[in-house]
């Protein structure tokens, strides 16, 4: 099993986060991780991406131009990596602020709508688990026991009240996770 | 079972300098490598094993600090990016004239000039071919993992001191930001003043009383003594270049074409190779791990059972040179690269290898 995975969209997000939570459970479960940022000039508001693989052989590249799966949050990552999903692939977006929607047919597309769900249930701090939980609906790659295990490492123990709360988001965007187009 | 980490390739820098027993960092921050004093700073190595750690006013005053701690036979080091490492060449050519032995990491970016923060490889010229003045080399050290960021901290003190010589980790910016697993090693412990004095003899601790001043200089106006240093130096280097070189090689038994690449570059080419594979291509891997000293009879002996090779640098060609004088013309090779922070794709760079070499 080797899973190949792009997370973009704005900073702030916790894009990266994100990234490191999924590496982190992938290390618990004694898998090979990598994770690339897009380092730089990027903050808050500005675009920032991460490069996730999880594999259960030693990782050749940590810097990739092609995915599995690409995460996308904003209608600029839309535009630089819907091209870059291989065929066959997963395609998971948030439809908030999307001008554009996918046009792809050759891939599985679906929906959360992430945004609005942490709005409406006060977990805006959490978004970020929201959309981790529709990712991991569709690839459960990292069983829930790891997931635990990589927030405690993620987290600054001073965070670790807000686990619950992060395993919470992961079950909601499982299930808000809906189908967009299907190959 | 050993301590397993997700960590920043700085991070494990800094954390594999903390577990290796150094004694001292001296540095000023700069991106894309801050995060190997920030992280030193949050550890409060002081706490944990003596470790001084200290922000210099400037790169200069870090490699000059690097010098003193040196001098007293203590294990101590710095880091920088390319234009850090740029104004750090005075002080390291004097270390190898006065054989003090120290640890540098370059997490080079794009150059030249204040150039970019983004990853790339265009310091090798600066590194293997003397970035300061006179004749010296630095043992250089290329991670291809965050993994052997951690474990070439200790290799390298090893070796710096072994040799009385400075040693520098070149990595980049792809591999000091990306975080990999890191299997974390047992804490070393910092050396004894008195296990200093026993075997590094030479620094300058405290005098004994059964023996003369030692002086540690750079500095020799008498020509034919400076010879001598000179001849010793060279000496050094020849014992270095037949015992100490180390690389990596990858599925080269069948392959028809070979990748010559370190670092990130090499890890990319991994990717290639996998690509190539499946289209029937069969490629190999030779990665080199010491740059100084470079592995030259391994590339000769390649040379003579492959069709071509292409060298793969995020520069516009610098370690291709070498290359080319170890397989002495006996096989096509070519360059591949990119500048300025770009990193190339793996699939652009198989692209190159059946453009440049198989169809070239």
């Amino acid at each position: 099993m080797t899973e190949e995975i792009i997370i973009a969209g704005f900073g702030g997000q916790g894009v990266l986060s994100l990234g490191k939570i999924l590496a982190y459970s992938g290390v618990m479960q004694n898998k090979e991780v990598s994770w690339m940022p897009s380092y730089g000039p990027e903050m808050r508001g500005g675009t920032a991406n991460v490069t996730v693989i999880i594999s259960d052989e030693r990782i050749s590249s940590p810097v990739l131009n092609a995915f599995d799966t690409a995460i996308i949050l904003n209608q600029q990552s839309m535009d630089k990596f819907e091209k870059s999903v291989k065929p066959g692939g997963l395609l998971i977006y948030d439809p908030n602020g999307i001008t554009h929607h996918p046009l792809r047919k050759d891939i599985n597309i679906y929906q959360i709508d992430a945004t609005e769900e942490a709005t409406k249930a006060g977990l805006t701090k959490v978004f970020n688990m929201v959309v981790l939980g529709g990712f991991l609906k569709m690839k459960p790659i990292i069983a829930p026991e790891f997931i635990h295990k990589g927030l405690e490492k993620s987290l600054p123990k001073r965070h670790h009240g807000m686990i619950p709360a992060n395993e919470k988001a992961i079950e909601k965007g499982k299930e808000i996770l809906k189908p967009y187009h299907l190959v | 079972m050993k301590e397993l980490r997700l960590m920043k390739g700085n991070e494990a820098i800094a954390e594999g300098a903390i577990r290796a027993g150094a004694d001292g960092y001296f540095g000023y921050p700069i991106t894309p490598q801050s995060e190997i004093m920030e992280y030193l700073m949050a550890e409060k190595p002081k706490e944990r094993t003596g470790m001084v750690v200290l922000q210099a006013e400037s790169e200069t005053a870090s490699i000059n600090m690097v010098y003193g701690g040196a001098g007293c036979g203590k294990r101590v080091m710095t880091s920088s990016s390319s234009p850090g490492i740029s104004l750090m060449q005075e002080g390291l050519s004097y270390m190898a004239g006065a054989e003090l032995p120290c640890l540098v990491v370059n997490v080079v970016r794009g150059g030249p000039g204040l150039g970019t923060i983004q990853p790339s490889q265009a310091d090798y010229f600066q590194t293997v071919k003397g970035g300061g003045h006179g004749d010296y080399k630095l043992i250089t050290l290329a991670p291809a993992s965050v993994q052997e960021m951690y474990d070439f901290v200790s290799l390298g003190f090893e070796l710096a001191f072994k040799y009385r010589n400075p040693c520098m980790i070149l990595s980049d910016g792809v591999i000091g930001q990306m975080m990999e697993k890191v299997e974390i090693g047992d804490q070393e412990p910092r050396w004894s003043d008195a296990y200093i004095r026993e075997h590094h003899p030479w620094s300058t601790l405290g005098k004994t009383p059964d023996r003369p001043h030692n002086i540690i200089t750079s500095l020799e106006l008498e020509s034919s003594r400076q010879e001598k240093v000179n001849l010793k130096i060279q000496a050094k280097y020849r014992i270095l270049e037949t015992e100490e070189v180390r690389y990596e090689m990858i599925d080269c038994e069948d392959a028809d074409y070979v990748f010559v690449a370190y670092g990130s570059s090499a890890r990319i080419c991994q990717k290639a190779m996998e690509l190539g594979r499946e289209k029937g291509i069969k490629i190999g891997l030779l990665r080199p791990i010491t740059l100084y000293p470079f592995p030259v009879k391994v590339l000769h002996d390649l040379a003579g059972k492959t069709k071509g090779m292409l060298v793969v640098e995020m520069s516009a060609g610098q370690m291709i040179e070498d290359v080319k004088l170890a397989v002495e013309c006996r096989v096509h090779v070519e360059h591949y690269g990119r500048f300025g922070g770009i990193i190339p794709s793996p699939s652009e760079v198989l692209h190159a290898l059946e453009n440049q070499i198989i169809g070239g």
